[in-house]
């Protein structure tokens, strides 16, 4: 804790953004010294991202101002992000990458140079590492990907790496490789570099961070040194203190399963069945596995089993060009089509039929789709899904941007629809939401690690099966 | 990884090999410095055209305007060049320099390139209609003569093939904004975090696409002396094709300069091989593109096979 005595080398002060009416981070405060190894923390939506990029400078702060103590912008005060995502150009070499990130880097023989970097801060982080420096990024395999990620993140680049931002580093690197990591950032703290890490693996926060800072809803609610955590105490320190209790009418009986997968995901008829964890941990891709499995993209037939709600409106959701009627009723079309003609006033009766069971807010349903709002266009697709006759209905965190109006409505439909015997599996980024189900999944690293029933729903339990709680090996 | 998915230079290698081995077998008269300069003239001012459409799709975006382009460099080069060669190269630096100006455009408000460059083409065609109405004009002299040199052991066009070549590896695969360049295409985020203005690198990518346009129009009058105002409507596609067949892709960033002169060569090689076979005219152009279709194949089945 020495080197706390010394400046910090980037300040927060009272940083803000704000995405439209969305306060992403609201209000933080937070110095990062030299030697720091910052553990973050936080459920989905907490502000985690948000964080990072006012850090690196991705994003400018609503309100409230980051400093760094040197230069202007955070590259020329050595900040480095190495992002969940892989953020590599694919096309390039190993070395080529480095380019990219390393300007200064020019002139006749800058390969040579550029080789010689890269390989020496991989032998450096990964020990027998096994990357040649002048491999195409897309021939290498995805852990080796984040390997070098990483590596161009403590790579000197002409200046030495003072901050380096990891987020979810480790996600696709084996035990083994995780804990090269982990030595790593111990020595490069302890030589006077700062990092902050960002996990789902509460054992690899305990393992390297000296302080630990827990952001819930944008704010940072606890700063404490690691010593003074205990797993237990972070994970209650980013749940909601005050959990409202969730709807007690759950009617509990069921009929038979109809849903089960290799997975362990399974749902009897009737049942809401939630999709919790982190987001991008494997529950999108286990909902469209399951559609496609039980659909037929050759046949769209009078009697689909599944009924699929997307989240992503804009990419797989709405027909912009067409009109709310049109948009609602795509999915029974087959239904009541005579000769393959469509049946205009079946189409129509349907379509007004919905438009008041769901009370989408139109004066009249030819009108362009694109003329609703966002929740209301959602609630469209919910009626899209509800029209067809399909006993099975797969939403894909269909809340991701509705209003909490809109919200309340499609929970009483959801209500209704399961107690008339239809089956729900629902994936949602929002806690809150997947307390109301009957059943929920949670997901972590493409894996089911918990199922919970009944009173066992709780946000506690949640987060506790959303975060890897063993030791990092 | 199979040899051939790794080194993607071997099949358009391979294709032109095969294709220039039968042009021989048919006629072998072709097999000497003057039979290949014959074969191979066209091929210098596609090569160039080539290579700008490369420019362009290693930034992932198409040029549909690139044809009506190099007609308008050609009728420029056979007029203005010629009569007042200061306003000629005025005329072509500000053409470049519009190449420039629409890469910006297209990124700055995030414009699909396929239809702005689609508008474009009837704007470079009208322009070329307007300064050569009828075909006509005449090549400057030092053009004609650059064309008609014979250098010892290869013929010109064989020569310029491998100096167009060497020049735009050295460019685009060798030096660091090359790299940089290829890495707008791979993943643009990245290089827009690490700091790099991607405004300036497509406009950039565009201008050096206007620049090989010039050259390719140029080079095209210095060869057939006179221009027209369609004289290379064709390039266009022809470009695209080449780009493909040297081992290029659409998005990725995953261009070869090598393999796009290589591409080329193909192309024209494919029209002659043609006249070899005493096809008839009518069925000349749906035989390039069977070529064109074989070709593709063949590299889409090494491709799949290095995957599995």
């Amino acid at each position: 804790m020495t080197a706390q005595e010394s400046a910090p080398l980037v300040t927060l002060t009272d940083a803000a953004r704000h995405f439209g009416p969305v306060r992403a981070l609201d209000g933080v405060s937070l110095s990062v010294f030299p030697g720091d190894c910052i553990g973050l923390v936080g459920h989905n939506g907490a502000g985690k991202s948000t964080l990072v990029n006012l850090v690196n400078g991705g994003l400018p702060p609503s309100s409230g101002e980051v400093r760094f103590d040197l230069g202007e912008t955070a590259l020329d005060a050595g900040v480095r992000s190495v992002f969940q995502e892989l953020s590599l150009c694919p096309n390039l070499t190993v070395a080529e990458n480095l380019r990219i990130s390393h300007m200064e880097l020019k002139g006749f023989g800058w390969r040579r140079t550029a080789r010689a970097e890269i390989a020496e801060t991989l032998d450096m982080v990964f020990p027998d590492h096994g990357i040649t420096s002048d491999a195409e990024v897309d021939t290498l395999s995805i852990a080796q990907r984040q390997m070098v990620e990483i590596a161009i993140g403590f790579a000197p680049r002409g200046q030495s790496a003072r901050l380096v931002i990891l987020d979810e580093p480790t996600s696709s690197l084996d035990a083994g490789i995780a804990d090269q990591l982990l030595q790593h950032i111990k020595r490069f703290c302890l030589g006077g570099g700062s990092v902050i890490f960002i996990s789902h693996m509460l054992g690899e926060i305990f393992d390297v961070a000296n302080r630990i800072i827990v952001l819930k809803d944008g704010k940072i609610v606890a700063e404490k040194p690691t010593a003074d955590f205990t797993r237990q105490g972070l994970v209650d320190a980013m749940g909601h203190v005050a959990t409202e209790t969730a709807e007690a009418e759950r009617t509990g009986t069921f009929g038979a399963e109809v849903v089960r997968t290799d997975q362990g995901l399974a749902a009897r008829q009737g049942e809401v069945v939630g999709l919790s964890g982190l987001a991008g941990h494997g529950q999108a891709a286990a909902l469209a596995k399951l559609y496609l499995s039980q659909s037929s993209s050759w046949r769209a037939g009078r009697s689909p089993q599944v009924a699929f709600v997307a989240g992503d409106r804009q990419s797989d959701g709405i027909l912009p060009l067409w009109s709310i009627l049109r948009n609602m009723t795509v999915s029974i079309l087959p239904k009541d089509a005579r000769f393959g003609l469509v049946d205009r006033q079946a189409e129509q009766k349907v379509a007004e039929d919905w438009k008041t069971r769901i009370g989408i807010r139109t004066d009249d349903i030819t009108n362009p789709l694109l003329s609703l709002s966002g929740g209301n266009q959602q609630k469209v697709l919910f009626a899209r899904a509800l029209a067809s006759p399909a006993p099975i209905v797969i939403m894909d965190d269909p809340m991701r941007g509705v209003d909490v109006g809109t919200k309340q409505d499609v929970y009483a439909m959801i209500r209704t629809e399961a107690a008339a015997g239809r089956t729900f599996l629902w994936y949602s980024t929002e806690t809150e939401e997947v307390c109301q189900c009957d059943r929920v999944f949670v997901f972590r690293n493409g894996e089911i690690s918990a199922e919970l029933t009944g009173a066992e729903i709780t946000e506690e339990k949640i987060l506790e099966a959303s975060f890897e709680m063993q030791e990092a090996s | 990884m199979t040899f051939l998915a790794r080194h993607r230079i071997v099949l358009p290698v391979v294709s032109l090999a095969v294709l220039l081995a039968a042009t021989f077998y048919m006629q072998p008269r072709a097999m000497s410095y003057f039979g290949l300069n014959l074969l191979f003239n066209l091929a210098v001012p596609i090569a160039l055209a080539t290579i700008a459409q490369m420019m362009i799709i290693m930034v992932n975006d198409i040029d549909l305007s690139l044809g009506a382009f190099v007609s308008l460099t050609a009728c420029v080069t056979a007029t203005f060049l010629q009569d007042a060669p200061l306003i000629g190269a005025l005329i072509m630096l500000s053409l470049i320099l519009s190449y420039a100006a629409l890469g910006a455009l297209i990124h700055a408000f995030d414009l699909p390139a396929i239809v702005v460059t689609l508008g474009m083409s009837f704007v470079w065609g009208g322009l070329a209609l307007f300064i050569l109405p009828s075909p006509g004009g005449s090549s400057p002299e030092w053009l004609r003569a650059l064309m008609t040199v014979k250098p010892p052991f290869a013929p010109m066009a064989v020569v310029a093939a491998i100096i167009i070549a060497l020049v735009t590896h050295l460019l685009i695969m060798r030096s660091g904004i090359g790299t940089v360049l290829r890495g707008v295409g791979g993943n643009a985020r990245s290089v827009g975090r690490a700091g790099w203005s991607l405004i300036r690198l497509k406009a950039l990518a565009y201008g050096l696409a206007g620049l090989f346009g010039v050259l390719a129009g140029m080079t095209l009058v210095g060869l057939t002396t006179a221009a027209d105002a369609n004289i290379a409507m064709r390039y266009t596609l022809l470009s695209i094709a080449g780009v493909i067949l040297g081992g290029g892709e659409f998005i990725g960033g995953k261009v070869s300069p090598t393999g796009a002169v290589i591409g080329a060569l193909t192309l024209t090689l494919a029209a002659s091989f043609l006249s070899f076979m005493r096809l008839s005219s009518d069925w000349q152009i749906g035989a390039q593109g069977a070529i064109l279709i074989l070709v593709l194949t063949a590299r889409l089945i090494f491709r799949q096979g290095g995957r599995t």
